[in-house]
């Protein structure tokens, strides 16, 4: 409960901070340790009446106090004496929690320090918390994010100009997509207290919506995430085992997320320019709202394919087109176009190996599938392109 | 994505670090420490192995177990260090792996390490 509080009053109390005093890494330093006062004090003492005032209080004196502390290095304690916490009537605008996410999102910065930023600037998690979520040391995700902050030194706390924002927000999807996707990917139970990334980069988008309704491509990827992830339940069987989207017992999707992603991408569709995660969420909604696999409208998915290759080709679409595709003109047609393809990706070997299922040539989807296990990185998905390797052995014709 | 970056030495490598004045090995040790502060946040731990000659085999069998000492004396190339690095792409791994100082006069390999995210729902 004074966690989500927490997390939510996070940007709100770093942009009322970096507007009084600049230098939003210093200012990053300052709201973490209001953070934990709040964390230690409010339990105990409990919640105060006006949280975000308090945060923004203590965060101030602990800023005041780092200055105090350069100053007196620097001999300018007349600069400081005139500095006092703000008053309570600090009310923050709408466009900061914006302006901070392309800050974290920043041209400067690399994918992985953008990622890194954002989670702990906008989500409010811990660097503990994100280096666990990332299976990688704590000071590593420490380091990212001192050198990310240092890189920001001197960047201005303003939205971009106009011309420069579509790409910026670009930038911010594409962040929250890769944090989506790697808690969608993570193999479950085996990592304790792992955050929940997909609920975080929902969160982000859901915020990321407010901020800017009338973008489609934020509505479309706010739709990608509710699609997918209502799909979470029937992902993994009883054992452990990933269960291929066909195979999944449609009753377990969550039919709340769906109706929600599905409203959200006709509307976003119908209103705004059409755009690459807009298409994804189209796709989605489509496997979504069939009732059973065998009902899916693969017609339907092979032409918002179609549309994606033009608009955004890259060699997962390609593949994903070429499923779609056997569904709707069958496996031959399918091959031949793989075979005139040149992605070279252990993905490719996937795609072979059902199209060749599909056209009766068990032996050789074996050895597909076989290909697939041993050149992914992945420990679940060698595991599962195994165990579909055996599988089709052993079916029936 | 993770990577093991495996250094290799050989008896030219060792022989000429152990031809080194001090002055030179502590030259060469702070390249190492620059190198390194290069790659904050991709660095995830990286160590210099002890010599190869106290190297301990340990074989377990079903008479037990022994030790026994050292590499085969026929092996001319020897591990002597690693690097686990936390980089974007394969292509970034090797970039940093040419970039090691001992690089020049080492045989370098670079290792993808399995993770645990992988995405099995793609729609088939």
């Amino acid at each position: 409960m004074i966690d989500s509080l927490l997390r939510d009053l996070i940007p709100q109390v770093l942009t009322a901070l970096v507007r009084r005093y600049g230098d939003f890494g210093k200012c990053e330093d300052a709201v973490q340790e209001a953070l934990l006062a709040a964390a230690v004090q409010w339990p105990k003492d409990g919640v105060p009446d006006n949280p975000k005032a308090w945060l923004i209080t203590t965060a101030s004196r602990r800023r005041i106090e780092m200055w105090r502390n350069e100053a007196a290095r620097i001999r300018r304690e007349e600069t400081v004496a005139a500095l006092e916490p703000p008053s309570f009537e600090l009310v923050p605008q709408q466009d900061d929690t914006l302006t901070l996410l392309l800050l974290c999102c920043h041209p400067a910065l690399t994918r992985p320090s953008q990622v890194a930023l954002t989670l702990r600037a906008v989500g409010g998690l811990t660097t503990a918390e994100i280096a666990r979520a990332y299976l990688v040391p704590e000071p590593t995700i420490g380091q990212r994010i001192s050198r990310a902050k240092h890189k920001l030194r001197g960047a201005e706390f303003a939205l971009p100009p106009q011309d420069e924002l579509p790409e910026r927000v670009a930038a911010v999807l594409q962040v929250l997509y890769l944090v989506f996707t790697e808690g969608h990917t993570a193999s479950s139970g085996d990592a304790v207290n792992r955050v929940e990334l997909t609920a975080e980069a929902i969160r982000l988008a859901r915020q990321l919506r407010a901020l800017l309704p009338a973008d489609g491509e934020v509505a479309g990827l706010l739709a990608l995430m509710l699609l997918t992830d209502a799909r979470r339940p029937a992902r993994t069987g009883a054992d452990g085992i990933p269960v291929p989207l066909a195979e999944q017992d449609r009753a377990l999707w969550d039919a709340s997320a769906i109706a929600e992603g599905s409203a959200l991408i006709e509307h976003a569709l119908a209103t705004t320019p059409v755009g690459p995660y807009q298409l994804q969420a189209a796709i989605a909604a489509v496997h979504d709202e069939a009732p059973t696999a065998d009902a899916t409208d693969w017609p339907q998915i092979l032409v918002l394919y179609d549309l994606l290759q033009q608009i955004a080709p890259g060699p997962m679409v390609t593949l994903n087109r070429l499923v779609a595709l056997a569904s709707v003109e069958g496996p031959a047609l399918a091959l031949s176009e793989l075979d005139g393809t040149d992605v070279d990706h252990y993905r490719a070997d996937v795609v072979r190996a059902h199209l060749l299922e599909l056209s009766g040539d068990p032996r050789g989807a074996h050895d597909c599938y076989v290909r697939a296990a041993q050149r992914t990185l992945s420990l679940p998905e060698r595991e599962y392109f195994e165990s579909r390797a055996l599988r089709v052995m052993s079916e029936k014709p | 994505m993770k990577y093991l970056v495996l250094i290799y030495g050989n008896p030219a490598s060792r022989a000429a670090w152990a031809g080194m004045t001090d002055e030179q090995k502590a030259e060469g040790l702070r390249a190492y420490q620059r190198f390194h502060e290069e790659l904050e946040g991709e660095r995830i731990v990286s160590e210099r192995l002890a010599a190869p000659e106290l190297t301990k085999q340990v074989h377990v069998r079903t008479d037990g177990v022994s030790t026994t000492d050292g590499p085969f004396a026929e092996i001319k190339e020897q591990l002597a260090g690693f690097y686990l690095l936390e980089c974007d792409s394969e292509a970034r791994a090797l970039e940093i792996a040419a970039r090691i100082p001992e690089a020049p006069f080492a045989t370098i390999e670079v290792r993808p390490v399995m993770g645990l995210t992988g995405d099995v729902d793609f729609e088939l």
